[in-house]
C-alpha cells in the first residue's frame, strides 16, 4: 500500500450554513469512489481539522456524482458575522481536507493530477506592470 | 432531450450581494424568459439589518437599480420577467426603488410585485417563546435580547401568486435561493404544489443556478487554470422542459464552462444531507439526480425525485454578540514566524496593561498555517515572510477600537522590521458582531400573513 494527499484524486468544494462548514470532495470515477468512501470516513476528518472544528462531523455520501459531502458542526468559531476568522465561510476548509493523506492501492503511487500552467495570466501582468503611469 | 423548443429558459444573473450585474447583458442576448437574481446569504442578512439600524429606508440590497437598469428594457418589451429576493428585510422599500429605477429610464406598463410575510419580528412575541436553536438545541426564552432581524424562508407560493397577478418583476424578502427558480416553472407549467418529483427538479435546477457564476466555471477545483476567458466569466441559464428535466448551458458568447465537473461541483455546494435537501416546497432527493454531459457547455439533469415537504420553515434569527476589530503586522525572513509570535504575545500584554478587556482573541500567521490551520503539516522550511493577524472580540465598540491602537508602537518596540498598518487605508475600525440563530417556524404561523402587493408603473 502506499499513501498521497487526496488533493490527487478529489476536486473540493466547501461553504457555510451558520456554524456549520459543508465540505463536499468529488472523485473521478466509480473506483476512486469507492476508495475515499473506505478511507474518508467522518472520524479522519474530525481528526484531521483537529482543533479548528468544535462539534461532530457526519458524512453523506453521493455515489450519482461520486462525491462525499462532511458536515461539520461548530466549525467557522461562531459562523459568518459572529467569527474573528478570515475565512469566516469556510470557503478554504475543501482545500485543507484534500491536504489529507489516504492509503491507496500499489499501483497509485506517485500519482498527481496536474498542476496548474499560468503563464498566460503571468503574461497579462507583466504587460500590465511594464505600462508606464499615464 | 436534444430538442429543446419550447422550453423554458431560466436565468441565475445573481449569486450574492455584490456580484456584477454586467452579466445580464449576455444572459438577455439568449432570450431567456425569466431572470432570478439572488442576493441574499445568511451574512447578507446580517449586514442588511447594520443597514436599516441606520436608516429605517435601508435593508434591501442596493444594486437592485443597477441590476434592474440592465433588464428594464426587456421587461418592458414584456420578452423577460425578473424575480429577486433583493428586498432583503425591507422588500417594500426595495420595490419603491424599482419603481424608481423605472421612471428614471422612463419605463410604463409594468407590474411590480412585492412579497412579504417573511419578517417574523412584528410576531416574535408570539412565536418566540416556541422556539429551538437548529444547530445548538438553546431555547428562545435563554437569549439574552430580543433579535436584530428574524425572518422565515418563504417558498415558491407567493412567487407563484405574484406572477398569476401579472407581475413583470416579482421582489421579495428572505425566500429561499433555489424557490426563486422554482416558482417560475411551476406557475409556467402548472405544476401541482404536491408533484414532488417536478418540485424537487425545479430545485435541483435552481440550487445549480442561485450562485452565478460557480456553476460555470468560477470557484472551480478542478482545472481551473484552463477555463476559458474567466474575466468573461458567464452566468448560467437553464432550459427547462414542462416534466422538470434541463439543461444547464451559459450564453454562448461568453468564457467559462458548464461540463459534468463544474455542475456535480455545485449540486453539493453549502448542502448537508443531499438525500434531503430540505426546502420549503419540497424535499428534495440530490442524489437521485442523473447527469449527462452533453458538450458544448451543455449538461442534462434529469429523474430527480422528491418527497412530500415538511410542516415548517426555516428561520434565521441574529443576535448581537459583541464587537471586533483587526490588525496585521507583516515581519520578513529570517526567523519570520518567531518574530510573528513574539509580536503579537507584546502586542496582548500591552493590551493587558492598557487594562482593555478582551473576550476572545484570534492569531493566524499569514505564509504559515493562516487558513489551514492544524491540517498544515509542520515544516522545516522558513517562510520568506509572515503576517501576523491578530483579531479580537470586545464588548463595546470604544474597547475594541482602543485595543487596535496598541498594536501601532510596535513599529519600533518589537522584534526588527515589523510593517505594522499594513496597507492603505489603516484601521479599519471595530464592527459589529451577530449570532446567527437558525430555528424551525410552523408554516402554520407564517402562511397567514404572506401577502403579495402588485402595483402598476
Amino acid at each position: 500500500m502506499a499513501h498521497i494527499e487526496l488533493r490527487e484524486l478529489c476536486a473540493y468544494r466547501s461553504g457555510d450554513k451558520g456554524d456549520i462548514a459543508d465540505i463536499a470532495i468529488f472523485a473521478d470515477d466509480a473506483e476512486t469512489y469507492a476508495l475515499i468512501v473506505r478511507e474518508v470516513t467522518a472520524e479522519r476528518v474530525r481528526g484531521h481539522f483537529g482543533s479548528m472544528v468544535r462539534g461532530d462531523v457526519v458524512r453523506y455520501e453521493a455515489p450519482n456524482v461520486w462525491a462525499l459531502n462532511f458536515v461539520l458542526r461548530e466549525a467557522l468559531g461562531g459562523g459568518g458575522p459572529r467569527t474573528l476568522r478570515s475565512d469566516s465561510l469556510g470557503k478554504t476548509l475543501g482545500g485543507a481536507l484534500v491536504r489529507m493523506e489516504i492509503e491507496v492501492p500499489e499501483e497509485l503511487a506517485g500519482y498527481r493530477r496536474a498542476r496548474p500552467d499560468v503563464a498566460w495570466a503571468q503574461a497579462i501582468l507583466d504587460e500590465a506592470a511594464t505600462t508606464p503611469p499615464a | 432531450m436534444s430538442d429543446r423548443d419550447g422550453a423554458i429558459k431560466i436565468a441565475g444573473g445573481q449569486g450574492f450581494y455584490g456580484d456584477t450585474p454586467r452579466s445580464v447583458e449576455g444572459l438577455l442576448e439568449e432570450g431567456i424568459d425569466y431572470l432570478c437574481l439572488e442576493a441574499l446569504a445568511e451574512l447578507t442578512l446580517a449586514i442588511l439589518q447594520k443597514d436599516r439600524q441606520r436608516d429605517e429606508t435601508l435593508g434591501f440590497t442596493r444594486d437592485l437599480p443597477r441590476y434592474l437598469g440592465a433588464a428594464l428594457p426587456a421587461i418592458a418589451a414584456g420578452s423577460t420577467k425578473v424575480i429577486t429576493n433583493a428586498g432583503g428585510i425591507n422588500p417594500i422599500s426595495a420595490a419603491r426603488a424599482a419603481v424608481e429605477t423605472a421612471r428614471e429610464l422612463g419605463v410604463s406598463g409594468i407590474t411590480i410585485a412585492t412579497v412579504t410575510g417573511d419578517d417574523l419580528m412584528p410576531r416574535m412575541d408570539e412565536i418566540g417563546p416556541g422556539l429551538t436553536n437548529l444547530d445548538t438545541g438553546e431555547a428562545f426564552a435563554s437569549l439574552a435580547e430580543p433579535p436584530r432581524f428574524a425572518a422565515a424562508y418563504l417558498g415558491a407560493r407567493p412567487i407563484i401568486d405574484a406572477l398569476a397577478q401579472g407581475a413583470d418583476i416579482v421582489i421579495t424578502g428572505r425566500v429561499a435561493d433555489a424557490a426563486l427558480f422554482l416558482a417560475p416553472l411551476a406557475y409556467e407549467y402548472g405544476w401541482e404544489a404536491d408533484d414532488w418529483d417536478r418540485l424537487a427538479a425545479g430545485t435541483v435546477v435552481g440550487h445549480l443556478l442561485e450562485c452565478s457564476g460557480q456553476v460555470a466555471g468560477g470557484n472551480f477545483s478542478g482545472e481551473w487554470w484552463t477555463v476559458p476567458h474567466p474575466w468573461d466569466l458567464p452566468y448560467p441559464i437553464a432550459e427547462v422542459a414542462p416534466d422538470g428535466s434541463a439543461v444547464i448551458t451559459k450564453p454562448r458568447a461568453s468564457g467559462g464552462r458548464v461540463d459534468l465537473d463544474t455542475v456535480r461541483h455545485q449540486l453539493l455546494y453549502e448542502v448537508h444531507d443531499p438525500a434531503a435537501y430540505l426546502s420549503p416546497d419540497v424535499v428534495a432527493d440530490f442524489t437521485s439526480a442523473r447527469f449527462t454531459d452533453l458538450g458544448d457547455d451543455r449538461v442534462a439533469v434529469t429523474d430527480v425525485r422528491g418527497r412530500p415537504a415538511t410542516y415548517t420553515y426555516k428561520a434565521l434569527l441574529a443576535h448581537h454578540a459583541g464587537w471586533a476589530a483587526e490588525a496585521k503586522v507583516a515581519f520578513s525572513w529570517p526567523n519570520a514566524t518567531e518574530k510573528a509570535e513574539v509580536a503579537a504575545a507584546i502586542f496582548v500584554k500591552r493590551v493587558e496593561q492598557a487594562g482593555h478587556e478582551v473576550r476572545e482573541w484570534c492569531f493566524e500567521r499569514w505564509g504559515v498555517d493562516a487558513l489551514g490551520g492544524p491540517t498544515v503539516p509542520p515544516t522545516d522550511a522558513e517562510p520568506p515572510e509572515v503576517v501576523m493577524r491578530v483579531a479580537w472580540r470586545c464588548d463595546d465598540q470604544r474597547t475594541a477600537a482602543a485595543v487596535a491602537r496598541e498594536m501601532t508602537p510596535l513599529t519600533l518596540s518589537a522584534p526588527p522590521a515589523g510593517l505594522t498598518g499594513m496597507g492603505r487605508g489603516g484601521a479599519t475600525g471595530a464592527s459589529e458582531l451577530l449570532t446567527i440563530w437558525p430555528t424551525l417556524v410552523d408554516k402554520s404561523s407564517v402562511d397567514p400573513h404572506v401577502s403579495v402587493t402588485v402595483e402598476e408603473v
